[in-house]
Formats: structure tokens, sequence, C-alpha cells
């Protein structure tokens, strides 16, 4: 028969969905997929910025829409009708058109969308944990450290401007509820701050980029340089908070450039490296001094070189090898065999020879990341010790 | 909640004279925060998907702007299970009862429902509980990745089901009799049929005896264009792990559950209004503040339009079904409407019984909506408003999906009645699913519709291995 089995009430008694909440649990996986997704996207969001230097203010905002599970549906270009309630003659406006949607999809409407701000440093620290990314080693020869005056320990005696009033003010404290003694301060309370000449690291660093500005390089190529190169500029910057930044760009011949140009500038005619690596070679010999400075050489082209400047060019990365920290070579064209090509040989060979560095071809905005992945991780394990 | 177990008997009484027949049901009192899980996923406990989640910020932001307040939530089953509010009052929760058991009539007697009860065995809750588990077993095993794309695949194809099959369905035969095509000879004809039994053999039996291999040929799979798209592959993709099929199924297996709700949601929740209206009225011994309370709760559910407005542009279920029953209820006496009760659908229950009397007096119109977002009343002709009312509703919600054939290559060849749609898929949702599909099915996966222009376009990805 019918009847009721229980009527539970009880509230003191702690039931199982009180444990956790499920709709919680897949609300953050959605949040789980959809980050993942925002990586993947990152690259293409943030490369269309003007210039890296438009990321001056060290935020980016991203818009991004709930994730959609997909189902069969029909079209819905067409008008739609639908049936309502209420005191309406035919032909009534019920809403107004919609000024925003000039045509568009009628499924448009009703997306949860925000827009999420990030700093570009929590970007980078985020990326760095999620491609796993150990951190760079600056290098540490004696004959590259700085000297400098750390703060280390206290003493009773010193100079007046060093005394540490709270430590002094401390003390007596400690004295007077210890003995009972009524004197405010005595000489012994005094606290002195001490200096003391340590060597240091050097953390000074400088990221220099090259780009081949030749003909070949079409726009797309360009702006998969320019995402790279932003996101190695970050990664070395993460690492060193002095970080200086050198553009050089080339066809037959180099030209250095600020950085807001650098992505601008666009050339006619061939490639000679060479052009490139020398002019690189002598910044460094002029204003980035080896030992003073930890060294990190991107260069990004189509890989296509004039084979008359082969040697010229091997010899030029040579003297760049010898200085730097790490060389990365990007290779952003779409040649056969990625990184057989002329100037994928020039790194292959000096890196052979005992030059930190390592080649990687990005096709796809999608390969940025696993460019930074491969060369960071790589640097780490093989970098000057 | 002493008071209501006393009005909840009295109330039994009484629903149970009106000749009301349901299964015992359940009943538990649950903070709010469940309440809005059980009407996301459906059943208290259901398999984890991030899909979910999203329906979840939906309904919490529904929730929180005033939009929603959901008093009860009923699992039809035997027993059935009833989830209260507890942040329900004595008067709304008197009304929730007698609500319930007017659901509980309803799904006990319904076709609909009993054919797919039937099949699912009445315990739908602690099935989906099960499936809950065994899919937490697997996503240790196997790892959440790979879990979720089986998931993303059987829960988008979760409308693609075919209730007039048996929930646990044999394959199709891989063979079949051949009808010989008339003899001209009636002796020759009578001579075949009796030579099996000369020599002996069981010939029909038999694929491989020579009589047989006659008689007998190979069958196309499948033979005729498939509806059940869950079953179709967790039965013939070729390369599915056991643990995956598994997960199809029980996603197919809730999917049986939900299909009466979808199919009878305005006959229901009217229904259900119905009796919570009449049982109340009734219920003479509710202190008359109490009942008046009640009312007024129930003017707030069955209403066709928000507080403040004076047109809507969707149709309350609970109002339109109310309505339907009262006046059926009113003209032809309780045991006719019992009998459309048991007989229909929304489908039926729409075409059959609002007439353009009913229509005008529930104020019905069309609208139509332009691309630029515009909105005019249309017309007050009854057959579009039923079509656009019913629209909605055919097919478990979802555009027709068959399956025509594995083609040699074990491509999973799809293909989309476009024709009895009236228009083409969507294909950036429609690649998504077969991105999905093709995960599991592990070969290409092609689909044939028509694209905004009206020709036939294919859609899906080519097999890459």
């Amino acid at each position: 028969m019918t009847g009721i089995c229980s009527m539970t009430a009880n509230h003191e008694e702690l039931r199982w969905y009180d444990l956790f909440s499920r709709g919680a649990r897949d609300w953050l996986r959605h949040n789980q997929k959809m980050r993942e997704q925002l990586l993947h996207g990152l690259p293409r969001i943030l490369s269309q910025a003007d210039s890296l230097g438009n990321l001056g203010n060290r935020k980016v905002q991203i818009p991004v829409k709930v994730l959609e599970h997909y189902r069969f549906r029909l079209n819905q270009d067409s008008d739609n009708t639908g049936v309502g309630q209420g005191q309406v003659t035919a032909g009534d406006v019920l809403r107004p058109a919609d000024r925003q949607r000039s045509g568009g999809g009628g499924n448009e409407d009703g997306g949860l969308e925000f827009r999420v701000e990030m700093k570009i440093d929590e970007v980078v620290e985020w990326l760095w944990q999620e491609l796993a990314l150990p951190d760079l080693k600056p290098k540490h020869d004696t004959a590259m450290d700085d000297d400098d005056w750390v703060r280390e320990g206290l003493d009773k005696k010193g100079p007046r401007a060093r005394l540490d009033r709270r430590r002094t003010m401390r003390e007596a404290i400690k004295r007077r509820s210890s003995t009972g003694s009524a004197a405010a301060i005595i000489n012994d309370d005094l606290r002195f701050r001490q200096l003391r000449r340590r060597p240091t690291p050097a953390t000074q660093a400088v990221c220099l980029f090259g780009l081949d500005a030749s003909g070949s390089m079409g726009n797309r190529e360009r702006q998969l340089a320019k995402s790279f190169f932003f996101w190695a500029l970050e990664g070395v910057r993460r690492q060193y908070p002095k970080l200086e930044g050198a553009f050089v760009a080339h066809t037959v011949e180099a030209w250095e450039f600020s950085e807001e140009e650098f992505f601008q500038v666009a050339g006619q005619g061939g490639t000679v490296a060479s052009a490139c690596f020398n002019r690189v070679a002598s910044m460094v010999a002029e204003r980035f001094d080896p030992s003073r400075y930890n060294i990190y050489f991107f260069y990004a082209s189509d890989g296509e070189n004039f084979s008359d400047d082969r040697e010229a060019a091997t010899a030029g990365l040579r003297q760049i090898a010898s200085a730097a920290n790490y060389m990365g070579y990007v290779e952003v064209g779409s040649p056969r065999i990625p990184l057989d090509t002329e100037t994928g040989r020039i790194f292959a060979d000096v890196i052979a020879e005992g030059g930190q560095g390592a080649g990687f071809a990005v096709q796809r905005e999608e390969d940025v990341f696993e460019a930074i992945r491969v060369f960071f991780s790589h640097e780490a394990a093989h970098g000057v010790h | 909640m002493s008071n209501e177990s006393l009005y909840l008997e009295k109330i039994e009484d009484l629903a149970r004279g009106f000749g009301l027949d349901y299964f015992p049901v359940r009943f538990q009192s649950v903070p709010p925060s469940f309440m809005t899980e059980v009407a996301v996923y459906g059943l208290p406990v259901r398999m984890p998907h991030w899909s979910f989640g999203v329906r979840y910020i939906y309904q919490l932001i529904q929730h929180r702007m005033g939009h929603s307040h959901i008093f009860e939530v009923v699992v039809p089953g035997d027993p059935g299970q009833a989830f209260l509010a507890d942040t329900n009052n004595e008067a709304e929760n008197t009304l929730v009862l007698a609500h319930v058991l007017g659901h509980a009539d309803f799904s006990k007697n319904n076709l609909l429902f009993r054919r797919t009860q039937e099949q699912v065995g009445y315990h739908i809750v602690e099935q989906a509980a099960a499936h809950a588990y065994q899919i937490n077993q697997a996503i240790e095993k196997y790892g959440q990745a790979r879990v979720e794309r089986v998931l993303d695949a059987a829960l988008s194809l979760e409308q693609h089901i075919d209730t007039h099959m048996d929930l646990r369905r044999v394959p199709y035969p891989s063979e079949e009799e051949v009808t010989p095509a008339p003899s001209q000879d009636p002796f020759r004809e009578r001579l075949a049929r009796l030579a099996p039994r000369d020599t002996g053999e069981q010939a029909s039996d038999e694929p491989g005896g020579p009589a047989g291999s006659a008689r007998r040929r190979s069958v196309p799979v499948p033979p005729h264009p498939e509806t059940d798209l869950l079953w179709f592959i967790a039965h013939y993709a070729p390369d599915m792990e056991p643990w995956e099929r598994d997960i199809f199924l029980a996603v197919r297996q809730e999917s049986f559950y939900f299909q009466p709700i979808f199919a009878c949601q305005i006959m229901n929740e009217g229904w259900a209004s119905y009796w919570h209206a009449r049982l109340l009225r009734e219920a003479s011994f509710l202190p008359q503040d109490l009942y008046l309370e009640a009312i007024k709760t129930h003017s707030d559910v069955v209403r066709p339009y928000a507080a403040d407005e004076q047109i809507s542009l969707a149709i309350n279920p609970y109002h339109l079904g109310f309505v339907l029953w009262d006046r059926l209820i009113e003209e032809g006496g309780i045991a006719a409407a019992r009998r459309v009760m048991t007989e229909e659908d929304d489908a039926g229950f729409i075409r059959n019984h609002l007439d353009q009397a009913l229509a005008k007096e529930l104020k019905l119109f069309q609208y139509r909506q332009r691309r630029n977002g515009e909105i005019t009343a249309a017309d007050m002709d009854l057959d579009a408003i039923k079509e656009d009312l019913l629209r909605a509703k055919y097919n478990f919600g979802a555009p027709h999906i068959v399956v025509d054939s594995i083609r040699r290559d074990g491509c999973l060849m799809l293909r989309h009645d476009h024709q009895l749609d009236g228009r083409g898929l969507d294909p950036d949702a429609a690649n998504h699913v077969l991105e999905y599909i093709q995960q599991v099915w592990r070969r290409g996966v092609r689909l044939q519709t028509i694209n905004k222009r009206g020709q036939e376009e294919w859609l899906g990805i080519e097999d890459t291995t």
C-alpha cells in the first residue's frame, strides 16, 4: 500500500552532500579545462599587441567564455518563431531590434562571458609552472662576480649612524625586566648594524634578439617570431631583475633598433646572417662584457641564408657562442624538413662544437610554448656553470 | 514537520478517494544547495562531468537573481523519492506534498513513463549512483582525460536514443533469411522444402550447411537507418574498450529515464498542479490561514507572466498544463482525464486538447524574432501556435540523426534528416560533436546535412590513420 517511508528532518546529522558540492567540483573541472585552453591561446592573444612595449603596464586582459559542451543543433540563421502569452495584436513590436547584433547568429546571446585580467608576471610564473621549467642558471665564475656591501649581523660597537634603535630598545626592555634595574638605556644595550663586503654573483643580463627581416619573412613568420621573443624576454626577466634588451634586424645588412621599431621593420632582399651575428658579437664586445653580463641570444629566421655566407656566419656565431650563456634559434618558416636549412645547419654546427644552445621549429602559435619549454629546460640542464 | 506529516496522511486519504494511484514516496528535506544540484543533474547522485558545472553556475546565477525558486524535485520510481527544500515554510510544504502525489500518480500510470520505468527498473537513483561510482573508478584507473573524452561523446549524444526499442537490445542478426523468389513450379518448391528433412540435416540452424548457405545472406550493419546512436556506437565501434562501452550504456540508461520526463513536461506539471490545488481545496482540515498562504504560493507558481509583466515570450508549462487539465476535468470528469493522462504525451495533449477557445482565453500568440533581435507578434493561428509549442519537444529535443552505414574503411556514416527538421545543422556545433564521436569511434566520422543555401553538405573527419 501507499504510504510514507520516512520524513527525515534531522539537521544535527551530517549528510554526505554536506561534505562536498558536486556542482562546485564540476565547475572547478570546467575552470581547469578553460585554463588549459587559455594557455594554448595566450601566445596568439598576446602577440596581437602592437609591440612588446605596449605591454608596459604589465597587464593583459583576456576575454573568456564559458566552455560549451556541444550537441547537434539546427541552424539558427533564419528568423525564428515562438509562442508567447499576453494581450497583443498582430504586428506589435515586443522587443526592438538590437543595434549591436547586426545580423549575427541568433544564438550569440546568453553566453556567460567575462574578462580575466592577468599580470604578465603572474602569467609567466604560471606558465613556468605549467611547463615545469627550471630556473635559469646564472654564471658563477668568480671572475664574473661583483663585490657588494651587505648587512650582516649586529655588534655592540659601531658608528652612531648604524645604531639599530629597535634592537637597542628590545635589549633594554629585556634587561630591565630581568634585572629590575631602572636605568633606561645603558651602553650594553646598544646594537649596531654591521656591514660586510661580500661577493655576489653577477645578476645583470642582456637578451639579444636577432630577426631576419628579409623579403621572405612574411607577416605570419614575423608574428611567430614576435610571440616567441616576447615569452623568451619575459622568461629571462623572471630570473634577472636587471635585464636589458637589444634588438637587431637584418637583411644583407644589420641595424640595431629600439624595441618599438623592431617588429615594424620590413626589409627587402636577401638574407646574410653573418651581418647580424657580427653586429651582435661587436655589441657584446663593446657593451655587454661577458664577465659582468649573462648573455642570451635568440635568433629568428625562416632558415634561408646565402650559402656564400656560410663560413662568415659560422665564424660570427662562434664568437657569440663563446660569450653567451645560451643561444636559441627559432625557425619560423615552413621548410620541408624543419631545421634542415642553411641557418639551421649553422646553428647545429656551432652547438656541436660546444656552444650552448638549441634550435626549434615554430610553425603555429601553439608551438611557441613548446619552443620556450625546450629552450628553457635545455638551458638549465646544460647552461654555463 | 509534525504538522505536515499529519496533513500528509489526510491528504493521501483524499487523494486515494479521487483515484490517485501511486508507489510509496520517500520525502526528504534537504538544503537549497542540494536542491540546486538535483535540479541541475536531474538526479541526486550522477556521474561527474564539467558540463554539469556550467549548468550549475547558470542555475546559481538564476537563483541569486531571484528568477528561480525550487520547492521540490521528484524522482519517479518504486519507491518514488521527493526532495523538499528545507527552507519551505509549512504552507509551502503542504502544497508541495500534494503536488508530489500528483507527480507520483502521473509517473506510475502514464504509458510512456511506465514503459521506460519497466525498462530501467524503478530504481534510477541507486543505478545512477552506481554509474557515478563506476565512472569514478574508471577515472582512477584510466585517468580523467580518457574518461572525459568518452563522457564528452556520450553526454553530447544523450538525446539520440530510441525508446521504442528495448533498453537491452540484441545486436542485429549478422545474416538474414532470403525469401526465395516465388517459384513457378510448386512441385520443386515443395521438394526443396522437404529436401533437408530427407537428408536428416537441420539446415536452417546451420549456417555452414549447403542448404543453409543458399538461403541466408549477410546483412549490412545497420540493416535500416539507426536512430539510437548511443547504442549503435557502444556495440559497433571497431576499437572501443569494454569500460568505454559501459560508460556509453550507463549514459543511455539514464537517458531512457529522462526521456518521458522531457516528453510529458506540460502534462506532468499541469497534472501535479491541478491536484495540489484540488486536494488543498478539498482539505477542510487545513487551518484557514495556512490554506490561504498555500494558495498564494500556488498562484505564484502557476502564473503565465513574471510578477510585474503583462506579456511573456515563454510559456510556463505549469500554467498551460494546469489550465488544460482544469478544463478537461470540468468538461469530462476525472475518469476521462485519467485516460488522457495515461495515454498521451505532450504532443498528443496539445494537439488534441488545446482548442481555439482555450488559446484565446490563455491569450496565446505566435511571435517572430528577426535576425536583428526584433520581436514582433505574428498571429493567433492555432495550428501555428501548436506546432511552435511542440517543435522543441520532438525527438527528445534533438535534430534527427541516423546511422546510415559503416563504410568499408570503418568510417561511420551519419545522416541528418533535414527534411524532417526543415533546415540543416549548425555546422560548427556538429563538427565539434563529430570530433567527440571520433575520439571513441577511432575511425573517420562523416555526417550528411544541408547548408544554409539548402545544398547537400558533408561534415566530419576522414580517418587519419
